[in-house]
């Protein structure tokens, strides 16, 4: 198989796009597609302040390559879960991620949330007995934020490829989760004090091509999965997204780019009726209840003695 | 060919020399949620793998917690 564009030697077959690239034109299109999201969704305006949620997977470091190459200066940040003990997944994570971050002269922040925060997922899942996703997925969206507004940046920008953003509209979808579809947007704007605005300029991006982005460029990521997560609700979906990506390439795409151009906005309503925020009694951030969700599970946390 | 699998980890043996197509179908796996690598270089779907290769099949799916 042949480069479309040099016809030397290909390193990879993107079917939805009916394209083959080498390596050179591979990094070429990549960067095309996320500056073109970036500018569509006018994401990120010149001389903003912009932190990166860092994970050490190949999402956010492909994304932080692409961002720096393009011309951009990104801080990142890295939270410790605690999965995995001392040797175990979040450190060789963040090994990873703070590897990346030296080699390419960036800057990294790590909050530990032990250390800032009094509990390690593992603990949270098993105190409060809900699945871990849950807690993990409640503390980072909280810290990410706090992180962001307490910095001074202006933007949170965040490594959802479109596969996720499939995933997450689908299992919505099947529930006719209506809140949760209005809020389903590339850029969620700063609605309130204390909240950063988010973006995720890898929606265009599969999650196979930041995979491949990685290798083919030798950034070492976190390949293993993550210990917690097995047979989650989003990577069945994943799935059986896959199959019918298999069968009919660009089904991802369409359905997600078909949601943001012609449905998106009759959901909207349901979002907006829905929120009426209140400020956090203990922390100050938006929130529908007195305390915050994540203030409410940290004084559980600090409480179990 | 020995193939190399993640999450878990493992390794098995196909006899003979293969597509990677083939390769994937055999195992009943969807291309498009695996790289197939050979010594550091991504495989396509037309490449030959040999009986002598050592070919890894890294996983693309990843999932946890909205981030």
């Amino acid at each position: 198989m042949k480069c479309k564009v040099c016809r030397e030697s290909a390193a990879i077959e993107i079917r939805r796009h009916h394209a083959v690239f080498c390596k050179e034109h591979f990094f070429e299109h990549i960067a095309r597609q996320v500056e073109r999201t970036i500018h569509d969704f006018a994401m990120l305006e010149p001389g903003e302040r912009i932190l990166l949620g860092v994970s050490g997977g190949k999402d956010s470091l492909a994304l932080w390559d692409i961002l720096t190459d393009l011309g951009y200066k990104v801080d990142g940040v890295y939270i410790e879960l605690g999965i995995g003990g001392e040797e175990g997944y979040s450190s060789g994570s963040l090994q990873l991620a703070d590897q990346y971050a030296k080699n390419r002269d960036l800057n990294l922040q790590v909050v530990d949330l032990a250390t800032e925060y009094g509990y390690t997922i593992p603990q949270a899942a098993a105190e409060t007995r809900r699945v871990a996703c849950s807690v993990c997925g409640l503390s980072k969206r909280y810290v990410l934020n706090k992180i962001a507004h307490d910095g001074g940046y202006e933007v949170l920008v965040m490594g959802h490829n479109l596969d996720d953003e499939a995933a997450v509209l689908m299992g919505n979808t099947l529930n006719w989760n209506l809140e949760y579809i209005g809020r389903q947007r590339p850029v969620l704007p700063a609605t309130k004090e204390g909240l950063v605005r988010k973006v995720k300029p890898l929606l265009r991006i599969a999650e196979r091509e930041t995979a491949a982005y990685c290798v083919l460029k030798g950034i070492d990521y976190e390949v293993d999965e993550c210990p917690l997560v097995g047979g989650n609700t989003g990577i069945r979906i994943k799935e059986w997204l896959n199959v019918m990506e298999s069968q009919r390439p660009g089904t991802k795409q369409r359905f997600l780019f078909g949601f943001l151009d012609r449905a998106s906005d009759h959901f909207a309503s349901a979002h907006q009726e829905e929120v009426e925020l209140n400020e956090c009694t203990t922390c100050g951030q938006p929130t529908t209840n007195d305390q915050c969700s994540f203030c409410r599970l940290q004084a559980r946390m600090a409480d179990r003695g | 060919m020995k193939v190399l699998l993640r999450n878990p980890r493992r390794e098995l043996e196909i006899e003979g020399d293969a597509s990677v197509k083939d390769v994937l179908r055999r195992l009943d796996i969807i291309p498009e949620t695996v790289l197939v690598i050979r010594d550091g270089e991504l495989l396509l779907k037309t490449d030959l793998v040999t009986d002598a290769d050592t070919i890894e099949l890294r996983p693309v799916i990843s999932g946890g917690s909205p981030r």
